[in-house]
């Protein structure tokens, strides 16, 4: 008989994931991932050595190794507690952390083959517990001490959770009608079905979290209205969500929607379903400008509510697309096109404000920027137009001004971001911040960090007082 | 919760309804609206807030397709899905002087928390209302008592004079000093209202009404330029200065989803259209 290191080393591929047919998924939203069945995560599984490097990578630190090692021994509902422990949504997380950059890019089967699928691994413990009804027996005296919750996105919820766990008695405010923040309104039902988010957010309720949905801090209720109603510590987590456009003239023309409202009318309100009112055009051909994960969505989302064509633009090359590399791989299959190197200069409409073509510049990549990224430059007398029927913006997303502008004396940066020290408190005493509000638009994981580092900035700051 | 608690029609397809809502109501001013999702799988309709009770918020609102036919058809002690508000700017209400207040069909309803409260806040105020027709001429009674003089128009001429609300307008204009002109309704009537008093050079605040998703800066449907800048109008608005609208775009724009106008909505994609 082998030993566990001998079979791992010898497998130098991840045992393959279940995908639907590229041809099939295109024309529906169900999840594009089938994830593994028992027998391959413990296949997988065994290809883990337990050196712990991953952990490094975890913006959350969940004890990787460890919950490899009960998939191992069939302890699968172990293993969900255990990556628990500090991460409260692995559905989530299983689906749409970024593991080839974190943790996953750490793994030392990656120099020679292909690291463990820690991602798959995580996601298959997490949907093996909704299979089996896991139920978490907590037991939490609560210590009377009110907290609110401004947002129920990744920081907010993790944020929720963990205060909650420690005791405290957490309301979660949320200006939709659904939970989620980003996680409902942003990523679409094929990269993270409703089921998986919904079940993880009613753990959280579980916990005693309340969360009271429609209702918009700074507008419904000021942060004044919440210290009346004794709210001893304010958590802000209101997200990235405000859309960017490029300035460049046609924008208002009809058939140019930023991502956000594309994906809001489709995610949050459902409009690809039948049964809802909310309508959506994706009228083919489809552009869609920029090269990140919502640019991706946006993309994958058109073509499934039937656009033919649908031509993704972005002005660097696929090397340096933002987006990650398995949704861009994803799209290439679903039939996506890609024009690289391309960058809109102009919308043209007709004499009835529709959207007609779009004018662009060819671009070449020059020194490197900031962002340590080479800058893409126009190449003179290059414009071309390409026609098209919608055009969805998809260049990044800015903090939600709404807090801050009810707030002039909350400190922000010249980004419109909120700034935090290290604990997650702002420049008012009692109000903590965190997630894309504080860093602007980033990932999932790096939110629920921060909404984790507030639960223990606010615990520290009421056990001072 | 979002309970019906009265509902009323005003004129024909014109409803007035209060809803349980008290967080939506709570820190409401003038001007402000409310987004409402009448069942689980309906739209989300942005609605400018009639009245702000101490619990509830009333709206009027006209059955014109799909989403408002359902709303409609609601009836009291039955629970809307969401209210949320109030959102948007509140409207500036300071004492001017004379005030020109002009309401166009709903638009009436949307005026009249302002009508109030520039009244109170010590102005001159005369209102104009305007309908296609006498039946649905709206809130005459509420109007009148807080207006120092009332024009009333109608298109066909079955009440009041017969004509547009430019008309009366235009006449004071000529005759009078006048400090502000609001005016709130159909765009085209906007349009023309601010046409005529830029050439009079008054001031003029209007009540934008374009197609929005969220209603909380996120989505960006609701942009409309002003003064030659893209603006949300759900939160740097929904009132603007008319003179600086481009009210073309935003007639254009709110052409957009109307091919759902009146029917079931889906999606229109080359697929299936």
């Amino acid at each position: 008989m082998m030993s566990i290191e001998e079979k791992s080393v010898m497998q130098l591929e991840q045992v393959k994931i279940r995908e639907q047919d590229p041809k099939e998924r295109n024309r529906n939203f169900n999840e594009v991932c089938l994830g593994y069945i028992e027998e391959e995560a413990i296949k997988e599984a065994l290809r883990c050595i337990e050196c712990g490097q991953c952990m490094k990578g975890c913006p959350v630190q969940i004890n990787i190794p460890g919950f490899i090692h009960l998939i191992k021994e069939k302890k699968h509902e172990e293993a969900y507690k255990m990556i628990k422990e500090t991460n409260s949504l692995p559905g989530v997380c299983g689906r749409v952390c970024p593991q080839e950059t974190q943790c996953e890019i750490l793994c030392p089967l990656g120099k020679k083959g292909q690291p463990v699928a820690i991602g798959k691994l995580e996601r298959f413990v997490a949907d093996h517990a909704i299979k089996t009804k896991v139920k978490e027996n907590i037991k939490i005296k609560s210590n009377h001490i009110k907290i609110a919750v401004v947002g129920s996105g990744p920081a907010g919820l993790t944020c929720a959770g963990e205060l909650a766990k420690k005791g405290y008695e957490v309301t979660i405010f949320e200006s939709f009608h659904l939970s989620g923040g980003v996680l409902r309104y942003g990523i679409p039902e094929f990269r993270l079905p409703r089921k998986i988010l919904d079940n993880e957010i009613d753990h959280i309720k579980h916990l005693g979290v309340k969360i009271i949905n429609n209702v918009l801090i700074g507008k419904s209720l000021t942060l004044d209205d919440l210290k009346k109603d004794e709210f001893k510590a304010v958590f802000i987590a209101v997200g990235a969500g405000l859309p960017t456009f490029m300035n460049i003239p046609g924008e208002n023309l009809n058939g140019v929607v930023s991502a956000n409202e594309f994906l809001t009318r489709n995610n949050l309100m459902l409009a690809f379903s039948e049964e809802s009112h909310t309508p959506i055009r994706a009228v083919s051909p489809v552009i869609v400008v920029g090269g990140g994960n919502v640019a991706m969505d946006s993309a994958r989302s058109a073509k499934r509510l039937g656009a033919k064509e649908v031509i993704v633009v972005y002005r660097r090359t696929e090397k340096e697309m933002p987006a990650r590399v398995e949704e861009v791989h994803h799209a290439m299959e679903e039939g996506i096109e890609f024009h690289f190197l391309t960058n809109p200069v102009e919308i043209l409409g007709d004499d009835k404000g529709w959207i007609k073509e779009v004018k662009c510049i060819k671009m070449e990549l020059g020194e490197p920027d900031e962002s340590g990224r080479r800058r893409p430059v126009p190449i003179k007398d290059s414009e071309f137009t390409i026609k098209t029927n919608t055009l969805i913006m998809s260049i990044g997303q800015k903090p939600n001004p709404l807090i801050s502008q009810s707030l002039p004396e909350l400190e922000t940066t010249k980004w419109g971001t909120i700034v935090a020290n290290d604990d997650m408190m702002t420049s008012i005493e009692g109000v903590f911040a965190g997630g894309d509000i504080v860093t602007g638009a980033a990932t999932v994981i790096a939110a629920m960090e921060m909404g984790r580092k507030a639960a223990d900035g606010i615990e520290k700051w009421i056990s001072k007082k | 919760m979002y309970k019906i608690t009265s509902k009323e029609e005003i004129a024909p397809d014109v409803f007035k309804y209060s809803i349980h809502a008290p967080l939506a109501v709570k820190n409401a001013k003038p001007g402000q609206f409310v987004i409402i999702i009448p069942k689980p799988s309906g739209e989300r309709l942005p609605l400018t807030i009639y009245n702000a009770g101490k619990e509830d918020v009333t709206i009027i609102f006209q059955k014109v397709g799909h989403s408002t036919e359902i709303l409609a058809s609601m009836e009291v002690g039955e629970s809307m899905e969401a209210v949320l508000g109030p959102l948007g700017r509140a409207a500036e209400i300071k004492k001017l002087g004379k005030v020109v207040c002009i309401g166009g069909g709903v638009g009436t309803a949307v005026l009249y928390p302002e009508i109030k409260a520039l009244k109170e806040a010590g102005n001159t105020v005369y209102s104009i209302i305007g309908a296609r027709e006498k039946s649905l001429l709206i809130l005459e009674k509420e109007v009148s008592e807080y207006s120092d003089k009332v024009f009333i128009t109608t298109d066909d001429g079955s009440y009041g004079e017969k004509g547009f609300v430019t008309d009366p307008l235009k006449k004071i204009l000529e005759e009078e000093e006048v400090n502000e002109v609001i005016a709130i309704g159909p765009v085209i009537m906007m349009k023309v209202v601010s046409e005529l008093t830029k050439k009079y050079n008054v001031h003029t605040v209007v009540s934008l009404n374009p197609v929005m998703v969220d209603g909380t800066g996120m989505c960006g449907g609701c942009r409309v330029e002003i003064d030659g800048k893209t603006k949300f109008a759900c939160v740097d608005g929904p009132e603007f200065d008319g003179h600086q609208v481009n009210f073309t775009e935003l007639m254009n724009r709110n052409r957009q989803y109307d091919e759902h106008r009146g029917e079931k909505c889906h999606a229109v994609g080359t697929g299936k259209n």
